[in-house]
């Protein structure tokens, strides 16, 4: 179990999200950046689809009530156990009645705590994700406050051995970290200025031509008007050939739609169901952490591939993703 | 009718029925949406139908990539004659109209030189079709209100909208199935949920529907509120 003394900035239980109640108008929510939440879940033994703590900027202080094996990953929020700097990336082991604390953002927007077991909140509509405005899923419909307390599952029979093996180090600390993490190319840097790739969105054709070239060349910035639901940029504006009135219809995680007022909104893993502005663009899968990692402030650019190539890489990375849960479930066995 | 089929992002493809809201189109989106549910296509993740377009989320894999989703979709709508008529409910939704649960009904009815009752009487006399559910969870986008009491939306919208609140903005009227903020003009409150997060599905409207209003008393919102909402 763990409690939480202090909730941070906001402090969410998420999964993958929800799926197939869209049609319903509920919407998807899930984790923001689902390749950090992944790993933090493989890294403990966990099955990917298991829901995390999402941490936002400000992190929250969180005491364990019991030995804990977890990993952080994602952004990079200086987190510490009882005053001592942890490593990002990595299975942690925890003994009962230490406290992780965060600090300084170093670099990205939002980390990841995944906890072995999974946290052990109830499904509603077959995810655990919380849907802050609907007040449902997650630990009680709502984001983490002071005094919760966090019911934790058991943690997966193959990675006991290695639970045990890391707790002999802990004799005298109050944690031990792994001394393995993942290859640097597996992990990501989060930089002030992302170029993300997009594929051509369904009324692109709608913009004048200077709108189209412009939103592939100039870099726009993230207002602090961005959160779960979208990223409102601030930039160049982006116009249409001509005004034109559409019928909402579904929009997906990284459609980027146009308002009137010609500034671009990513819409992100909060968002509605369905939209009725023109898409100039959407951003491909597999760079939406990119995105998500971003924080008001900092920048972005726009780079255009082709659906094929989306495709490709989104395969690719499931395959990266394969490769690593394999060679880590092979160090579980080895350092059991 | 022709179908077009086109990408949203790298993980849905989109196919539209055509641009205007007709019979038809309504019609064919809502046996496109069945006819995929149906075939229940292992890579299929989601169906969203709207208002002229089915969007299909699926999993991208070696073997489902755009062209072969595009193909296997394609295949499943040719097998029978797509424009089968698929069965349409009637849901009655008890309103009550006025006072602290529909605040701006005298605007609307100003707005429009009626009376009050005049509105009452004109809103809960017309068949409803929903079109699509989306916006909010249970949210109906409903066709066939009555220009006759059209109303503009709020300058200012409302921070909190309480939920199940009954409301105008433009030629459109829908319920607020949960607390948002908006900017409709409400004219009245139901004591029945829209979005039921507990059930199988949780929404008590689909796209398809037919509504009716049907006008009840402050004693019987009442009554209704303490029979259903008492624990919340």
């Amino acid at each position: 179990m763990l409690q939480i003394d202090k909730e941070g900035l906001q402090t969410t239980v998420q999964d993958l999200g929800r799926n197939g109640f869209q049609k319903y108008g509920v919407i998807a929510s899930g984790v923001m950046d689902p390749y950090a939440h992944r790993l933090a879940n493989i890294m403990v033994g966990n099955e990917e689809t298991k829901a995390t703590i999402e941490i936002t900027l400000m992190g929250p202080q969180i005491t364990f009530l019991a030995d804990c094996l977890f990993a952080l990953t994602g952004a990079n929020l200086s987190p510490a156990i009882d005053g001592v700097q942890l490593k990002m990336w990595r299975p942690i082991l925890a003994r009962k009645g230490s406290k992780l604390t965060f600090g300084k953002p170093v670099c990205g927007c939002r980390t990841y705590m995944a906890i072995a077991g999974g946290i052990d909140v109830p499904e509603v509509m077959g995810s655990q994700s919380t849907y802050l405005r609907a007040s449902i899923g997650g630990f009680n419909g709502r984001a983490l406050q002071k005094g919760d307390v966090i019911p934790i599952a058991d943690a997966p029979q193959h990675v006991q051995g290695f639970i045990d093996r890391l707790a002999k180090d802990v004799d005298e600390t109050t944690f031990a970290q792994a001394e393995w993490t993942l290859n640097s190319e597996a992990i990501p840097t989060y930089e002030k200025e992302a170029t993300v790739r997009v594929t051509e969105g369904r009324q692109a054709y709608l913009f004048d031509e200077n709108s189209q070239k412009d939103f592939l060349e100039q870099s726009y910035q993230i207002t602090s008007d961005s959160d779960r639901m979208g990223y409102r940029l601030k930039g160049t504006e982006l116009t249409l050939k001509e005004p034109k009135e559409l019928l909402s219809e579904a929009v997906s995680f990284g459609s980027i739609q146009v308002p009137p007022d010609g500034q671009p909104i990513i819409l992100m893993a909060d968002r509605q169901t369905t939209g009725g502005y023109p898409k100039i663009g959407t951003v491909v899968t597999v760079d939406l952490p990119k995105v998500s990692q971003l924080k008001p402030g900092e920048k972005i650019r726009f780079e255009k591939i082709s659906l094929e190539e989306a495709q490709r890489a989104l395969i690719e990375q499931r395959k990266l993703i394969d490769e690593l849960s394999k060679s880590i479930s092979l160090k579980f066995k080895e350092e059991s | 009718m022709d179908i077009n089929y086109s990408p949203l992002g790298d993980e849905a493809i989109v196919l539209e029925v055509g641009q205007e809201i007709t019979k038809e189109s309504t019609s064919l989106v809502r046996s496109i949406t069945k006819r995929i549910e149906q075939a229940s296509i292992e890579s299929v993740v989601e169906v969203i139908p709207a208002f002229t377009t089915v969007t299909v989320f699926y999993k991208v894999t070696v073997d489902h990539q755009f062209e072969d989703m595009k193909n296997l979709l394609k295949n499943i709508l040719l097998e029978k004659n797509v424009s089968e008529t698929v069965e349409q409910r009637t849901i009655e939704i008890p309103v009550c109209y006025g006072g602290e649960h529909g605040p701006d009904l005298e605007f609307v009815a100003s707005h429009n030189q009626l009376s009050v009752e005049e509105v009452i009487a004109i809103h809960s006399s017309s068949t409803y079709e929903v079109n699509m559910i989306g916006f909010a969870p249970g949210f109906p986008f409903i066709g066939g209100m009555s220009e006759k009491i059209a109303a503009p939306r709020r300058s200012t919208p409302r921070l909190r909208i309480p939920e199940r609140s009954v409301g105008i903005a433009g030629m459109q009227t829908g319920v607020y199935p949960i607390e948002t903020p908006g900017g409709w003009q409400l004219i009245g409150r139901t004591p029945m949920d829209l979005f039921l997060p507990n059930e199988d599905i949780p929404s008590l409207l689909q796209a398809g529907d037919f509504i009716v209003f049907k006008p009840i008393t402050e004693t019987e919102y009442a009554e209704w509120e303490e029979k259903t909402h008492a624990a919340d």
